[in-house]
């Protein structure tokens, strides 16, 4: 008999503090299986960013820095300067790159920084109570948007693979999700690529993971999942948009 | 043995030559009057070192950029002026509480708000009781000449590793444009423990550096750890006395202010007036136990600076109760002269 | 194991970190034999913890500890 399935060594084997069905869970996994794939776990440095992800440095077995909220693409880009040689990703929630860090992410793509961003967009503000997001949908009630988002009173929600991949310093932006067997799978291989485009030196890589946020959403884990599969992909379709590898780019679901 | 080489350099320059020669090899800046020939002369200079040279999008985009530079131990600065050095405020607070080192430089002009290009002091509080949320400290160092610009920040790497903490350099328009001959002497940066920098977790545990602790106690410890740290600072006091030795009157001033007071008070000597100078160069930590042993010889200071009044509140808290503190502020808008100055000195003398 | 006929075959097995579920019930979901069941029975974090109503149905497919955000679950086969 061998085991098919095993927490990834990357991954410190303590409990998740995060809510009964979030994803968050999963992302950190799939993020470390990939540390452990390319064996990357002693040269990484994560720039962690202000969340419900706050404390990577619980999970994640490598060297992480604190940024403070919204900046971790701009503190990444200072580690990734200093030691370019190690592998270098932050971990950012929708505020933290879509509404603080809007600029820090936009202008570390058009740098061409060569680190990896990994977005987490639950379309709502988790850690401090579902508030309204830059990514929350539109008719989405949150908190603060507590009629649903309407266009005329809280603006259009933000999609962020598409803006990265305009960039031209983009080597690679993606979406992808995690509610079901078949999606997940895709992300591990997105997830390779997009780690792949900073080993190979090609530019900046982006990954946007569609999430669910049961507690803020007010739904069970099931139904959460299920809102991910429709409505979210529906205003924002997962795929590649920008792949400088391959010919012409075309986003490929 | 020959004469050491002078060089003419202008201020701005000279802060970013004392940083290549202390080992800076890292620059993080936004443009901003009156300091951009800092950001200028390390765009072309810093390479040819093996440095690298980022323009931000942002002071604070700039100031993250040091933090993640100096979380992996590298010897990183970024510069600003009043407004900008508003916007690092939150990063500086960062820094000192993950206790990661970094130089800041702020070549101040006037304020509030958009203010104005000219010099001013009005930072002084901003830089010296932390400007950023939380109880915490940077060192501050005041330079008064282009001399002075060089030395004192090529200085300010070393105690920011020594200390793992932020270092502020406060000038402000006026050193920063003047230009003065100055000796580039070469500088040997001391090498510090850097064995908390995060460089990738090979042949060790993983390692973090943050400033969130939110478990039981672990805060309070973590902010009289910082205190403490503050309090060995003062190892680090520095600051010049001038013609106090036998003076009846001490004036109280530092930066570009003090070096104008050098003048009038040898003018003021000229008249007869026993005046001196107490020139503070560390304003934090400032130089209190040494301004206070001077007023149990001189009873009477008179603190001239150009803003409405804040290292006035040091002087006063500094010197003995029964010493008479005399003011005189000159918000942003037009440089003393010496003569200016004499006459404000003759007002309370 | 030998079955009560002879035949010698390997069970795919499962393994449920209890303390570690939260009963959110996406291993459920995941499986595609219908093995699963969130079951009566809480943690001592007060949660309900998931486990196998039919172990005969299992092949070891690995999808539930895919899903699962916990990593409450070992497969081997």
């Amino acid at each position: 008999m061998k085991q098919v399935f095993k927490r990834p060594a990357t991954l410190k084997d303590v409990p998740f503090h995060f809510c009964p069905g979030c994803h968050h869970g999963l992302i950190h996994r799939l993020v470390a299986e990939a540390i452990d794939a390319y064996d990357l776990r002693e040269k990484t440095i994560c720039a962690a960013s202000v969340g419900c992800s706050v404390f990577m440095y619980d999970y994640f077995a490598v060297d992480v820095c604190e940024s403070p909220h919204g900046r971790a693409a701009a503190v990444a880009t200072g580690i990734k300067r200093a030691l370019p040689d190690r592998f270098v990703f932050t971990y950012q929630g929708d505020g933290d790159l879509a509404a603080l860090g809007i600029a820090e992410g936009i202008h570390a793509a058009h740098r061409g920084e060569k680190f990896t961003i990994i977005f987490v967009n639950n379309a709502v503000y988790g850690m401090t109570g579902g508030q309204m997001a830059p990514t929350t949908l539109l008719g989405q009630t949150t908190t603060t948007s507590p009629f649903g988002r309407e266009p005329q009173r809280e603006g259009y929600p933000f999609r962020m693979a598409e803006l990265m991949a305009l960039a031209a310093g983009t080597a690679f932006s993606a979406r992808v999700a995690v509610n079901n067997p078949k999606n997940l799978m895709q992300a591990k291989k997105v997830l390779k690529r997009a780690f792949e485009a900073q080993l190979n030196g090609e530019g900046f890589s982006f990954v946007e993971f569609l999430s669910s946020c049961p507690t803020n959403w007010k739904m069970s884990p099931e139904q959460a999942n299920r809102r991910v599969g429709e409505e979210m992909a529906r205003q924002f379709p997962l795929g590649i948009y920008k792949d400088i590898s391959s010919e012409g780019g075309r986003p490929e679901r | 043995m020959s004469s050491p080489k002078m060089e003419l350099v202008n201020g701005n320059e000279a802060i970013a030559r004392g940083a290549i020669a202390a080992g800076c090899k890292f620059y993080f800046g936004y443009p901003i009057t009156p300091q951009n020939e800092i950001p200028e002369y390390l765009s072309k200079h810093l390479p040819e070192v093996g440095g690298t040279f980022i323009q931000a999008e942002s002071e604070i985009a700039s100031v993250n950029m040091l933090l993640g530079a100096g979380a992996t131990g590298a010897r990183a600065m970024t510069s600003s002026s009043s407004p900008g050095i508003s916007l690092k405020q939150e990063g500086i607070s960062y820094l000192a509480g993950s206790e990661i080192p970094g130089v800041i430089v702020n070549m101040s002009r006037s304020g509030p708000g958009l203010g104005g290009i000219s010099p001013s002091q009005g930072d002084y509080f901003q830089a010296t009781r932390g400007g950023g949320h939380g109880d915490y400290r940077t060192l501050v160092l005041a330079p008064f000449s282009v001399q002075e610009n060089y030395d004192l920040t090529a200085l300010a790497f070393d105690l920011a590793d020594k200390y793992r903490n932020p270092v502020v350099i406060l000038a402000d328009a006026l050193l920063g444009q003047m230009k003065e001959p100055i000796i580039l002497r070469p500088v040997t940066p001391q090498s510090f423990d850097k064995s908390w920098a995060l460089t990738g977790a090979k042949g060790r545990p993983p390692q973090f550096l943050k400033s969130l602790y939110l478990n039981e106690g672990d805060l309070t410890r973590h902010n009289w750890k910082l205190f403490q740290k503050y309090q060995q600072m003062k190892a680090e006091i520095r600051f010049e006395t001038d013609l106090t030795d036998d003076a009846r009157m001490v004036v109280v001033a530092f930066g570009s202010v003090a070096r104008i007071i050098k003048t009038s008070i040898r003018m003021a000597r000229e008249e007869g007036m026993q005046v001196g100078l107490f020139r503070p160069i560390t304003l934090f930590p400032y130089p209190e136990e040494a301004l206070f042993r001077l007023s149990q010889k001189v009873d009477h200071f008179f603190v001239v600076e150009l803003n409405t009044g804040q290292m006035v509140e040091d002087v006063k808290l500094s010197v003995d109760k029964g010493a008479r503190v005399d003011f005189y502020g000159r918000p942003p808008g037009s440089i003393p002269t010496p003569d200016d100055l004499l006459e404000e000195i003759r007002k309370v003398y | 194991m030998v079955d009560e006929r002879g035949k010698v075959f390997l069970m795919p097995k499962l393994v449920f970190r209890e303390e570690r579920c939260k009963g959110c019930g996406l291993c459920v979901l995941a499986c595609p034999k219908k093995c699963l069941e969130i079951t009566k029975k809480l943690n001592n974090q007060g949660y309900p913890v998931a486990g196998l109503v039919d172990p005969d149905r299992c092949n070891g497919c690995a999808l539930c500890a895919e899903m699962c955000p916990d990593l409450v679950i070992e497969v081997w086969k």
